[in-house]
């Protein structure tokens, strides 16, 4: 486990970190958000995006990837965390491109790796049917039909689901709700039969969807009855990769409010001399820097596929909730009245927080999972 | 490559034929050797250890070997850490000489200081002891009054220290003193080496919160203090106390890094044993997940500390990490034993006598002196103004 970036690594970084600054600032999700924009992210975009690169990260030489790998893929989300830039890199860069690689047949993989690394089409994971993350809940039924299957239920907070042009749904084929085993996933064309999207419009601005399935043929996507073997992989890579992206918006909160701390001045001096602010700025910086330790410890723990990846996935995304929590709410707190403004951005950065620490598990889920797997 | 490999394997061979079978259980807090004139032995074996160790230099060992320190190399040096924490081998001495004194000797003394106290810090001796605090001056360090006098070859020395860490037990103490009063409170300190022979130093302890006593006041009545002990030149005492500091708070900040040391016993396996298991997990689900944040910020914690060394060693210039260690890392030992207390329920609460097991009063008495770890060195409060200052860039 390597806690310093190669060399190539920070050559990533560094093209991420000037690509969203140039093309992708805070205003222009604002700009989504008050245009209604129908996508809610800009295709173009995502296209210069994929021409970059990124979107392969997770695929492989022969299906025209790179197979660069976690870390890498982890630094452009940091990046993308800067300016809370929305786009499907999550959704489809990572989950869509994870598991139709570790789970997808020849065909499936020629039939989708190759559009979705050129940009060309999306993906979304239907996993939630509850009110917070719960992997293994999945009530959604899979009823056997020929070859391929029917499938019934309703899944709910599906990222970028209204835009998605193919659905990995993961359906019940064997087994209670709850049960680990007996999770099937499908692939589903959006429009397929029986298939209804609604679009949920977020507190971050990002975007989310419900969608219902009524009797929708899918085929299978891996493994019958072993579903879960595959998403806790992906979903510990999408873990530490949103730890990554909460990471950089949390410093990009932090570095706003310290620059606030030394230009606003009440009292005839600058607010950031007070030690009451001082040291809650030092804290800050304390839990940044043990939050970037374990996003790096994680993405580097799962590119080398270690025995503590899942463990190291919880300790990523638990600190990063934490840290990025405190940096919303502190960085509101410290901006004062400004900071309770629309036309200030301050207020995105908590927004976004709220948002991402339910996602993929919030700090309680991942404590008691990082318990779990030490053992008590 | 191949050296260090091989360096590894003669390691592990010399101290598997050296080091006790006793040397390698847990250590209770009463069988820690700091070596001095008044050093006292529980079992023969602590001072044979710390003869072999010291004759090899390997109390002290990335010291140079002219002043009796190993010679070893920063890998090398972890090597032999690592091999002696697999074995489960104690650290044969510990002390302020080791861990303060002596790398502040190293950069700032004579040759003829060095050569006098180097190579009896590193056979342990004589134990030294730390004079820096004083009554009216505790984060205020700078504002210290303890006077010294230059008198033709001598300083007169009159003032009063306080948490001064063993000093009955100890043959010299390290001080800082006011040599001139006249200028700015940084400009007019001095770093001076004195015996506590001298008749004019007595050390009184101190009875602390854990009913123990290993602090002490220290009265300096007349002391007479050869010119040649003043370590540095006159008057710019402060920067080398600051560095020295730095020494402290790096051991200090070593405790957090440290339990996972072979012996320990983490609080998760505390709380299964007093308030049992259901299903493999502790049975307390509110405990369990104090318990999961404090190993999660733990483990954060160390990830961090190693990420500092690995940049250190690819070459970066050194970041801003190790500002907060000292912080991050009393806090965190504080939270260890809240949650050593917190499993332990009932059995936390003993303070001696029968109804508790050794390590249960043991834990009890090291809860009350964690609380220590954020007061001494330098508070929490102080390590973030530092980080608000030297890292933040934000104004006084």
């Amino acid at each position: 486990m390597a806690l310093i970036l190669s060399e190539d690594a920070i050559m990533v970084r560094d093209t991420a970190l000037d690509f969203f600054r140039e093309r992708s600032p805070i205003t222009a999700l604002r700009k989504l958000r008050d245009d209604n924009d129908p996508d809610g992210f800009s295709r173009s975009l995502w296209r210069q995006m994929a021409e970059l690169g990124w979107t392969g990260f997770l695929v492989a030489e022969d299906q025209g990837g790179s197979g660069f790998g976690v870390t890498g893929l982890g630094q452009v989300m940091e990046a993308a965390g800067r300016t809370l830039a929305a786009t499907p890199l999550l959704s489809t860069g990572l989950l869509g491109a994870s598991l139709l690689d570790l789970a997808g047949s020849a065909e499936q993989k020629d039939e989708h790796l190759p559009p979705l690394v050129a940009g060309e089409r999306l993906f979304a994971l239907a996993l939630e049917e509850t009110s917070r993350h719960a992997p293994y809940r999945i009530a959604t039924t899979a009823v056997a039909d020929g070859t391929s299957y029917r499938l019934s239920g309703n899944k709910r907070f599906v990222l970028d689901g209204h835009v998605a042009d193919v659905l990995i749904v993961a359906a019940r084929t064997s087994g209670a709700v709850g049960d680990r085993d007996g999770i099937t996933l499908f692939l589903v064309p959006a429009d397929a039969p029986g298939v209804s999207r609604t679009r949920t419009i977020m507190v971050d601005s990002r975007n989310a969807a419900i969608i219902r399935l009524d009797n929708t043929p899918a085929t299978v996507l891996g493994r019958i009855g072993g579903g879960a073997d595959v998403l806790d992989v992906v979903l510990d890579r999408a873990r530490a990769c949103l730890a990554a992206e909460m990471l950089g918006s949390s410093a990009e909160a932090f570095d706003r409010t310290l620059q606030y701390l030394k230009d606003r001045k009440q009292f005839g001096v600058q607010i950031g001399s007070f030690q009451a602010l001082k040291h809650r700025a030092a804290q800050m910086f304390c839990e940044i820097e043990v939050t970037r330790s374990s996003v790096l410890a994680a993405l580097s723990a799962l590119d080398e596929q270690a025995n503590d990846a899942a463990a190291l996935a919880s300790l990523a995304k638990a600190k990063a909730n934490d840290t990025i929590f405190l940096c919303g709410n502190e960085g509101v707190q410290i901006h004062g009245g400004i900071g309770m403004t629309d036309e200030h951005e301050i207020g995105f950065f908590m927004k976004r927080a709220r948002v991402a620490q339910a996602t993929f598990g919030d700090a309680a889920f991942h404590r008691d999972r990082y318990a779990g797997l030490m053992g008590y | 490559m191949t050296d260090l490999t091989a360096f590894r394997a003669q390691t592990h061979a010399w101290l598997e034929a050296n080091c006790p079978p006793v040397m390698r259980t847990w250590m209770p807090e009463d069988e820690q050797v700091a070596g001095g004139k008044r050093a006292e032995y529980v079992r023969p074996e602590q001072k044979i250890w710390l003869d072999r160790m010291a004759a090899k230099g390997w109390t002290a060992p990335t010291w140079p070997k002219k002043y009796g320190g190993g010679g070893l190399s920063g890998d090398e040096a972890l090597i032999l850490e690592e091999e002696m924490q697999d074995l489960g081998c104690r650290i044969p001495l510990r002390g302020m000489g080791l861990s303060m004194l002596g790398p502040t000797l190293l950069e700032y003394g004579t040759e003829e200081q060095r050569q006098t106290h180097i190579p009896k810090i590193v056979t342990g001796e004589i134990r030294w002891c730390q004079g820096y605090s004083e009554p009216g001056s505790g984060s205020d360090l700078a504002s210290l009054s303890t006077r010294a006098v230059l008198q033709g070859e001598h300083y007169l020395v009159n003032g009063h220290k306080i948490w001064t860490s063993n000093a009955h037990l100890s043959d010299w103490i390290f001080c800082l003193v006011r040599t001139d009063p006249t200028v700015k409170k940084h400009d007019g300190i001095s770093f001076l080496l004195i015996d506590m022979d001298d008749p004019g130093v007595r050390p009184r302890p101190i009875k602390l919160i854990s009913g123990k006593s290993v602090f002490c006041e220290t009265f300096f009545e007349n002391v007479q203090v050869p010119a040649s002990h003043l370590v540095g030149q006159l008057n710019k005492g402060w920067t080398i106390a600051k560095r020295l500091l730095e020494h402290e708070r790096k051991g200090i900040g070593g405790i957090g890094a440290r339990q996972a040391a072979k012996f320990e016993i983490p609080p998760e396996t505390v709380a299964k044993m007093h308030v049992g298991e259901v299903d493999g997990k502790i049975a307390e689900p509110i405990l369990r997940d104090h318990i999961a944040a404090y190993s999660m910020d733990a483990q954060a914690f160390q990830l961090t500390r190693r990420r500092a060394a690995e940049e250190a060693e690819s070459g970066a210039p050194p970041g801003p990490l190790s500002a907060m260690f000292k912080y991050y890392a009393t806090e965190l030992n504080k939270r260890r034993y809240e949650m050593l207390l917190e499993g332990e329920g009932f059995q936390g609460l003993g303070w001696e006598g029968e109804g508790f097991s050794d390590d249960e009063l043991r834990f009890t008495r090291e809860w009350l002196r964690s609380k220590a770890n954020s007061i001494e060195g330098g508070t929490s409060e102080i390590q973030l103004n530092i980080i608000a200052k030297r890292v933040l860039g934000l104004p006084d």
